[in-house]
Parts: C-alpha cells; structure tokens; sequence
C-alpha cells in the first residue's frame, strides 16, 4: 500500500466555538471547556480595500485560516503552492443567483458572479498572498478535505514543494439547506512540508483504508465533524492537538477513506518521537 | 518529468461528437455556434450547443445522477470506443488503481437553476426529486464518471474555473507518480445554464455575434458546452506516433478575479514551467492551441506571454469553431491537441477574419496539414489560475532521452 508522507508545520482553525488553532488545541486537549458559539470570522486585512468589500464569507473564512497557518509555519506565503478543498461555494450568493435566475429580471450583478465560482477562495488568496505559484481547486462533497489531503500530500511527495492545503464550508440557506444541511462555518489549514523544520508539529504518513472513520469521543465535537464537510479534518486536528502518536481515519468517498498516522515531533530534539 | 500517455481520448462539443467528426470539422473549418434559444436566456449571444443532449437520460441505474451535465458526460463516454478502453484498464490494473479527476465550473446546477423555479408556493421548498448530491454538488461529475465505470480509486472533481479541464493533467501526474494509481480517466464537461450565461453578460465579455478570437473586432465569447475525456496511463508502448503529455505548468496571477494580468505574467509563468517540466525549449513546439477566449482583455494578455517567449510560432484559438466550454475548454483542447499531433495537421482559428495586428501572432486562419511533434496548448480562468500543457509525439521523447 502506497504511503505519503509530508511533516505538518502550521494549522490554522476556524469553527463554530473555535476561534483559532491555540485556543481549539485547549478544547481538544480538555484544557478548556467546549463553548458552543457561531463561528467568527474576521474580513482579511491582506486585501486591498475594493477587494475585501467583495469578499464573502467563504473566502473571509478561506484567507484567515489559510494566513494563520502560514503564519504559524513561518512561511511567506507567497511561494507556497496551494490546494483549496470545499464541497460548496457562497451558499448565500448560490441561492440568490438561483432566485434571481427562476424570476424575470435575471439579470444578476458581476459581484455575485465573481463570487459564485468554487475558486473564488483561490483567487482571492492568491491576490491577498501576492502568491503566483501554483493552486488547485477541488471538491469532493463530503469527503474534501481528504481530497484536498491527498492533493497536497501529492505536490509534497511528488513535486517537493511545501503545499498549504484550505479546506473550508459554509452553510446554505433555505431552501437548499434542506437538501444540503451545512453546519455554521468551519475551515481548516494545514501548512506541509516535504522536510522537518524546526517548527514543525508532526510527521503525518497518509494511505488509502477502507476501515471506519474516527468519530470524536466528544459528543459537541461530533455534531461539528458532521456537520460541515471540513470538520472531517477533526479527528486529525485532534491528534496533533494531543502530541501523541496515533491512527485516525478521515472520511473521503463513499468506499474509501484516509488512514493518517501522525508522529510527534519534539521541537527542542528535532526527531520524531513515537 | 516523467511522460504519460494518452492511451485513449474523445471529445464531444458543438462541432460534433467524438473525434471523426471534431476532426473534420476542424479540417474543413466549419465551427458549430448558433444563436442563443437555450432556457430562459433572452441574451443576443450565440451559443455552442451539443445536438441531442437531452435525447437520453443517464443509465437507469444512475438515475439519481440525471441532469443535462451528466446527460453530456454519458453521451462523451460512450464516443469512440472510451467506455471500453476503461473497462479493459480496470480490468488491468483493477478498479481501484484507477483515478477520476474531471473539471468542471458549473457542475449540474442547471438542476437547482429548474428545481428554483418549482419551489413550493407555500414554504418554498424544493421539488422532491432534486437531488442535490448529485447534481448541483461539484463533485457529482466525477462522482458519476466513478460510478459509471464502477471505478474504487481516488476522485475528485476540480473546479479552478476555466482552466479546470486541463488541471486535472496534474493532479491526475501527481497521483500516478506518487504510485496511488497507475491511471486516470481525466477530462472535462461542462454544459450550458443560465449561471453562466448571465454571469459573463453581466461582466458584458459575451460577444454579440460569434466570437472572434485574436481578431481586431474581438468583442467577447461565445459560451459552448462539451465533454472531452482522456485515459491517462504510464507510457505504454514504443510506438512513435502515441500521443504523450511532456510538461505542465501551473500559476496563479495574483492580480484580479476577472481580469487577466495586464502583461500576461501568470500565463507566461504557466508556459515557462510547462516548457521546463518538459525538458523543451520554445523553439520546440511547433504549434500553439491559444486559451483565445476572444475578450480584448485575454487575448492581448496571452499574446504578450506568447511574445516573450516564443518567435513566430503558428497558433490558433479552437473556441472560434466550439465556443468557450469553459471547465471543459483545457481537456477539449488538450484532445483537440492530440488530434493536431496523431494527424500532423494545424487547425485554422475558426471565425477570426483579420488578426489583431496589434497582438502579432502567426495566427493560422486555414487548417494545413504540417510536421508536428510537440504543441503546447493554455488554459486560463477567473481568479488568475493558468495551466498548460504540452502533450507531443512518442519519437520526440525518445530523442530527448537519447540527447541527455
């Protein structure tokens, strides 16, 4: 079985109750208790003012996870490659597009357009980062993060780059969030790399499974991993949250999933502790 | 980087489905827009239409996927034999060896676009038989093309707007490289809604009359629609006219959501990786499938990337003859570029009457037959994600590792 391997330098978290990668490291640890509040996510300052009226939530959300992962990686971000991972886009926009489409005057406005397509998240990032390397953008309903997992752990393995990987949701309104119920907002960034650094948090190898995914033993936590398809990543923030070694399994498709085996890294020892 | 084949490929679009008619019409130079009478749309626009798209639904078994994008799917599937190179790949490598890695921008939201306007009175809420999942998600093209082949490996439908068609090359290298999979059904559909069609008239880059791309009275696009597939392995044979991809190249502009960088510095970025990738020079290639969108804006952006590293090479943009398929555009014009190498011909830009002398381009207006071993051909997008790809002839490869 083919195993990928890349070392994790810096997370970056946004979610319902999470406000960052510190303080979501105090609730998965049990330092502190969960508080169940909507998620805050605060417009990126990174933008050129014109830019950051247009922005929606999806791509607020996108750019502060993505910079505080890079910022914790002490990376500039404007050489890393990029992997954006969502099953949706602007769920608000979508609906009003779509109203707008089925009534008379569906002539809607350029900013709803710009902010309807899937990489608005990647576009935007990239003029905020000033970051002209490479990016993809991809979508695989409920398992995207592992998708997006499987795509960085790739321009890790395969190309030798550093790759910081965003995966984000955020909720439809009514009426399609009756067929497609996303929780609130939730976005995860993780900076990889294909070498330890000094900073780095752990070693992650990564293979194909077929055995079940991890479900949290926090009940709140539980009810945030399914509710929105970017906090499947939780049970992999939950190990690197421990700093101890072990296996999570991270839901991706339908017949498959992602076994991740996270190895700690001492950072005053540089190895890997296991 | 290592070069992979493209053991079997298709495309279907408004100039024909499968590849004997594509090739003809590119050959014969007779494009395939009309003017727009598609849903709703009361826009002075012409349109790439696939014939007969709605003709059948999806596979009885599928049917929760049926929607008109994955209608155009099927109906490129089951062209030129795909379907049965597939089989006969997972029945080599097995099923789950075997990635699907397909763009697509819009997906199947003409369903939610219909499902919108069945909504209850009361409540509002969305007809029953709409499935979400299915249809609207991005994922359901590859979910469908997955299920069809009743493929088990990764998956993953890539949506980076335009250039979405030819970035799944990339992933779908990364993943064969690093030994995940030893193939890959690759592509592009993406089908016409009204999405789009308002969208782009709203930033008024719809052409009124059949786009004219690199012409001095380019005025904007035509939207098409198309389904274009390739089957990606490991270099299979020896034989010197197989068709190999040699070099991609992948770059962000960095500059506007809808504009392209003023002097093409993401496209020329694009370009100069997939020239190294490829262990090619410039000089190279012999023909170049332009991104030519046909907006002033792109054209003149792409032909200053073009300028700064090439001198004089023949190019022409396809989405004259097929219109703009947009998620679809770099997988239909990657096999438009295959074609151009297996019959060693150079297809003339269709529609275009007089190059703009301003972007100075050999811009081929006739199709010729000429000696072609590498081409290079782009794919740009919304949000300044650019992706090219040089796919060439088997012998070139064998040249090149005899010269290192």
């Amino acid at each position: 079985m083919t195993v990928l391997s890349a070392y994790v330098d810096g997370v970056g978290v946004i979610g319902p109750g999470l406000a960052n990668w510190s303080q979501t490291v105090d609730v998965l640890t049990g330092a502190a208790a969960y508080v169940h509040a909507p998620a805050v996510v605060a417009p990126p300052a990174a933008l050129p003012a014109a830019e950051r009226r247009r922005t929606s939530r999806p791509v607020k959300l996108a750019l502060a996870v993505g910079t505080e992962a890079a910022l914790a990686a002490a990376r500039d971000a404007t050489t890393l490659c990029a992997v954006f991972a969502a099953s949706g886009g602007d769920g608000e926009n979508c609906h009003a597009i779509c109203d707008m489409l089925a009534g008379e005057d569906r002539y809607i406005s350029p900013t709803r357009f710009h902010n309807s397509v899937h990489n608005a998240p990647a576009g935007y990032w990239s003029i905020a980062a000033k970051a002209m390397a490479a990016s993809n953008v991809l979508c695989a309903h409920d398992g995207s993060f592992a998708a997006g997992l499987l795509e960085s752990l790739c321009q890790v393995v395969v190309d030798a780059h550093d790759s910081l990987l965003i995966a984000s949701d955020t909720e439809y309104p009514r009426p399609l969030s009756d067929v497609r119920p996303v929780h609130d907002a939730f976005g995860v960034a993780l900076v990889l790399a294909p070498r330890a650094h000094a900073g780095s948090l752990a070693r992650i190898d990564v293979q194909l499974t077929d055995a079940p995914a991890t479900i949290l033993a926090s009940s709140a936590l539980e009810t945030i991993r399914l509710g929105n398809p970017a906090a499947r990543a939780l049970p992999l923030l939950d190990m690197l949250a421990s700093r101890r070694a072990g296996t999570v399994v991270l839901d991706y498709l339908d017949d498959l999933r992602l076994r991740v085996d996270v190895t700690h890294i001492d950072a005053r020892l540089g190895s890997a502790q296991t | 980087m290592n070069p992979l084949q493209l053991t079997h490929f298709t495309a279907t679009s408004c100039i024909g489905r499968g590849l004997a008619p594509t090739l003809q019409a590119l050959r014969e130079r007779r494009g395939g827009l009309a003017p727009c009478h598609f849903e709703r749309a009361e826009l002075q626009t012409w349109i790439g239409a696939v014939a007969g798209v709605d003709d059948a639904p999806v596979r009885a078994d599928l049917r929760d996927f049926d929607c008109r994008n994955h209608r155009l799917a099927q109906l490129g599937l089951t062209q030129d034999g795909f379907a049965d190179a597939v089989a006969a790949a997972a029945t080599r490598y097995g099923a789950a060896r075997i990635g699907v890695f397909l763009g697509t921008s819009t997906s199947g939201i003409l369903e939610t676009e219909l499902a919108y306007r069945q909504r209850a009175p009361e409540g509002g809420a969305l007809p029953a038989d709409f499935h979400y999942a299915h249809t609207h998600n991005g994922y359901a093209l590859a979910a469908f093309v997955r299920a069809y082949f009743a493929l088990e490996g990764p998956a993953a439908s890539i949506s980076s707007a335009c250039s979405s068609g030819a970035k799944v090359f990339g992933s779908a290298r990364r993943m064969i490289e690093a030994g995940l999979i030893d193939a890959a059904v690759v592509g592009g559909v993406d089908s016409l809604c009204l999405t789009t069609l308002y969208g782009f008239n709203s930033l008024e880059l719809l052409s009124r009359e059949p786009c004219l791309p690199f012409d001095v009275e380019r005025r904007g696009i035509s939207i098409g629609e198309a389904a274009a597939f390739v089957l990606l392995e490991r270099r299979q044979r020896a034989d010197a006219d197989a068709i190999v991809l040699l070099g991609i190249g992948e770059s962000s502009d960095a500059h506007h959501m809808s504009s392209p960088h003023p002097e093409g510095l993401g496209a020329r970025l694009a370009v100069e990786s997939a020239l190294s990738a490829a262990g090619l020079a410039p000089g190279d290639i012999d023909y170049i499938n332009l991104h030519g969108t046909a907006t002033p804006g792109n054209d003149a952006s792409e032909s200053l990337a073009i300028h700064a590293l090439f001198d004089g090479t023949p190019c022409s943009s396809t989405k004259g003859a097929t219109g703009h398929t947009l998620g679809a555009a770099g997988a239909l014009e990657a096999v438009i570029s295959a074609l151009a190498l297996r019959h060693q011909f150079i297809p003339g830009g269709i529609g275009t009457r007089q190059p703009d002398p301003a972007l100075d381009l050999h811009y081929v207006l006739e199709s010729r037959d000429a000696p072609l071993r590498a081409v290079l051909t782009n794919s740009f997008g919304f949000g300044g994600t650019n992706c090219s790809l040089i796919l060439g002839r088997a012998d070139l490869t064998h040249e090149r590792s005899a010269r290192r």
